[in-house]
């Protein structure tokens, strides 16, 4: 399908892919293997501008929108998305900065963050704060000129090797869902450490890490927005950073899909290549139909956040739900087309179908996204739209 | 610093077809890259400017199609793409190639030059040393790692069957490059925007100030009789064992055929 992208995009897809394939394919066993954080890869994608996308131009970057990132991170997805990953949590991390920052605070970190020298984490959730963040418990107490932070965060994508970090925490616990804020925190200030490392089922290479903070004194300069502000920053920013994860469904799928098409045309049962069933070709009928779906949706929506549109909750809300749910039927489908070689580690629908899951997961799990796009809709129905 | 990079287009395949009667390549039909070795002088260029600051001029000789060779090397990173076209350069040799190019860079002012080892196609490996002889500058073939570089000098290694030999030179020097050097880069973002608008300076023979008999056809003095693979060299065999055991063997292999 032509999705009538434009000269720069079909650029940025075109590099994005290039990395795929040469740089991220060929070491992504390796990585899942041995959990080893893709920073080769990293220093690839900050060497193509590629970090610096949805920066704009005054502040590094290339000026790009929702849609171009998408673009960058379906590719990327294709290949890995415990790639895809570390490099969509730079862009979660970020976006804190780029909507609620100060030009000083934009001027100090976004040229960094466009060339790819620091790498950006987001920290919201925490060990009883999960779909309930409004249950965070991690505190920042302004002390003269400082916030002192205190609390732990837990499963923090890119924690412990990203050098920014934007924290959401408590200023007021008297002012409930208005008594939270967001901060920015530098790693190596002094009581700011790391927990352990999580070991995980899919997207072994991107770190996800506990952040502890005791007594941890940063700048009063550091808050982003106003006090109270914390969790419409967090929410802003999942909205903007929802459809991103659509579209690591949507490269995982066609990734899988490919996969499994190039083993169907191959394998001969019966005395017939295995595509020539019509189960199988049914599967992959499917398949690609829900892929191209997902792809119409995800771009639309990408491309509606891009034309400047004030409440897109719901919609990227959908996007994300649609394609992650999609990925994971895909990816399984995919070891299903491939029967006990899909299962071998030997081909990579094995990887993508347990890296598939976490979509479903993070940034706000399936079912709160339907929570989410249910919410939207009553309050459409009892204004009248 | 003024780093200019040679670079060639060739078919990317290592298995390139040869016209028997004429005796030349067949490039119809096969797509078009940047001569493997020579992305590795491009990266070498690249590196040279992150480290001294300065210029890089990627320079070819070719069909008017070979742009896109330079567009690629700007998307890398390079500054400037200089081609050198016309009817008057058809048919060189690597006498006529170096010529045409050495004429060019002439023109240019440079400290340092840059080629790849071999192209893949011609496999003559004689471009680069013959431009430094035309431009009268010290050549190092065969770098496999740039030790260091000063405002008048550059260390290199260069490699050798076994190990390697420590070479110095002054600049202006030119440098063949082998793969061992370092990694070619991608292309980046901004690069790619800059090769979409950069402007290709084209120069035919006069621009370059060059004799018309020194070029192309006339000024190639090469014949090609014949084009031919060669027959593996057969014969060979390898003694195994322990060291005793080898120095053993091959005294009685020598023994027997008299040589000892
Ligand atoms: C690998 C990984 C990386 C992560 N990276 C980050 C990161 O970088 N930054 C960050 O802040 N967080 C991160 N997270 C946290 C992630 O966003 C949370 O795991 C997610 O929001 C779900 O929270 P939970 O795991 O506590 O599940 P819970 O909230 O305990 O949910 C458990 C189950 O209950 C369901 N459920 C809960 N409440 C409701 C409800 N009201 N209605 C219906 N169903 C409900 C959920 O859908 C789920 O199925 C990461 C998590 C993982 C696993
Ligand atoms: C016997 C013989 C006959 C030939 N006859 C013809 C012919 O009739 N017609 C014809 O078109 N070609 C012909 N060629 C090909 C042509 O001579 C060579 O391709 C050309 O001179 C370059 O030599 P090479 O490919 O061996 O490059 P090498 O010397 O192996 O290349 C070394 C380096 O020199 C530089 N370089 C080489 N060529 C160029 C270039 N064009 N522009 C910029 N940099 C360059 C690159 O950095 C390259 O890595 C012939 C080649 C041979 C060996």
């Amino acid at each position: 399908m032509d999705y009538f992208l434009n000269e720069d995009q079909l650029m940025i897809r075109d590099l994005a892919r290039q990395i795929a394939e040469e740089k991220v394919v060929p070491v992504r066993e390796e990585l899942d293997e041995k959990e080893k954080f893709p920073w080769e890869i990293m220093k690839v994608l900050a060497q193509s501008d590629l970090f610096g996308l949805f920066i704009p131009e005054e502040y590094g970057g290339l000026g790009k929108g929702s849609l171009e990132l998408a673009i960058a991170v379906e590719e990327l997805s294709k290949a890995c998305v415990g790639v895809s990953t570390t490099y969509a949590a730079n862009a979660l991390g970020t976006y804190p900065i780029l909507l609620f920052g100060t030009d000083e605070q934009k001027k100090k970190y976004l040229p960094d963050i466009a060339a790819g020298k620091r790498l950006v984490a987001f920290g919201l959730t925490e060990a009883n704060a999960g779909s309930d963040a409004g249950g965070i418990q991690t505190t920042a107490r302004l002390d003269g000129d400082s916030y002192v932070l205190n609390g732990t965060k837990q499963w923090i994508t890119n924690g412990g090797e990203a050098e920014i970090y934007t924290i959401i925490a408590i200023t007021d616990r008297g002012k409930g869902a208005r008594g939270a804020s967001a901060f920015i925190v530098e790693k190596d200030t002094p009581g700011f450490t790391f927990g352990k490392k999580e070991k995980k089922m899919g997207i072994r290479c991107s770190a996800t890490r506990e952040l502890v903070f005791e007594d941890c004194r940063i700048p009063r300069e550091n808050i982003l927005a106003r006090e109270g502000m914390g969790f419409i920053v967090a929410m802003k920013t999942l909205d903007s950073s929802r459809v991103g994860v659509g579209a690591q469904g949507l490269g995982v799928a066609q990734g899988a899909l490919n996969e499994a098409i190039k083993f169907a045309r191959q394998r001969v049962q019966f005395g017939h290549p295995i595509i020539s069933f019509q189960a199988i070709q049914h599967m992959i009928a499917d398949m690609a139909t829900e892929i191209e779906a997902a792809r119409a949706l995800v771009y639309s929506v990408a491309r509606f956040i891009d034309s400047g549109a004030k409440d897109v909750t719901k919609v990227s809300a959908m996007a994300k739900l649609f394609a992650t749910d999609m990925g994971m039927r895909v990816t399984t489908n995919a070891v299903q087309v491939m029967g006990g070689s899909g299962y071998m580690k030997e081909y990579p629908v094995e990887k993508m179908m347990r890296d598939a899951k976490i979509l479903q997961i993070y940034e706000g799990t399936n079912q709160i996204q339907r929570n989410v796009i249910a919410q939207n809709i009553i309050k459409e129905a009892a204004k009248g739209k | 610093m003024h780093i200019v990079v040679c670079i060639k287009q060739v078919p990317d395949t290592a298995e390139v077809r040869i016209n028997q009667e004429t005796g030349t390549l067949i490039r119809e039909g096969v797509p078009s890259i940047i001569n493997p070795y020579d992305m590795h002088a491009i990266e070498a260029a690249l590196w040279i400017k992150e480290q001294k600051g300065g210029k890089v001029t990627v320079l070819t000789m070719g069909p008017p199609q070979a742009e896109a060779a330079l567009r690629e090397a700007i998307s890398m990173g390079a500054d400037d793409g200089v081609l050198l076209t016309g009817r008057e350069f058809a048919g060189s040799d690597t006498l006529a190639t170096s010529f045409s190019l050495a004429s060019a860079i002439k023109k240019l002012q440079v400290d340092m030059v840059i080629c790849g080892k071999q192209a893949i196609d011609g496999d003559t490996a004689q471009v680069g040393p013959e431009v430094a002889e035309f431009l009268n500058i010290p050549h190092i073939s065969y770098v496999r790692k740039i030790n260091e570089i000063t405002d008048g000098g550059i260390k290199v290694e260069r490699l050798m069957d076994e190990g390697f030999d420590l070479v110095e030179s002054t600049l202006p020097v030119l440098l063949t490059v082998v793969r061992e050097l370092n990694q070619p880069r991608l292309p980046s973002l901004k690069g790619k925007m800059n090769a979409k608008k950069a402007e290709i300076k084209k120069l035919g023979g006069p621009e370059i100030g060059a004799p018309t008999e020194r070029l192309g056809f006339s000024g190639s003095p090469t014949q090609v009789k014949r084009i031919f693979t060669p027959e593996p060299r057969i014969g060979r065999s390898m003694i195994e064992g322990t060291p005793a055991e080898q120095v053993e063997a091959l005294l009685k292999i020598l023994i027997e055929r008299k040589c000892v």
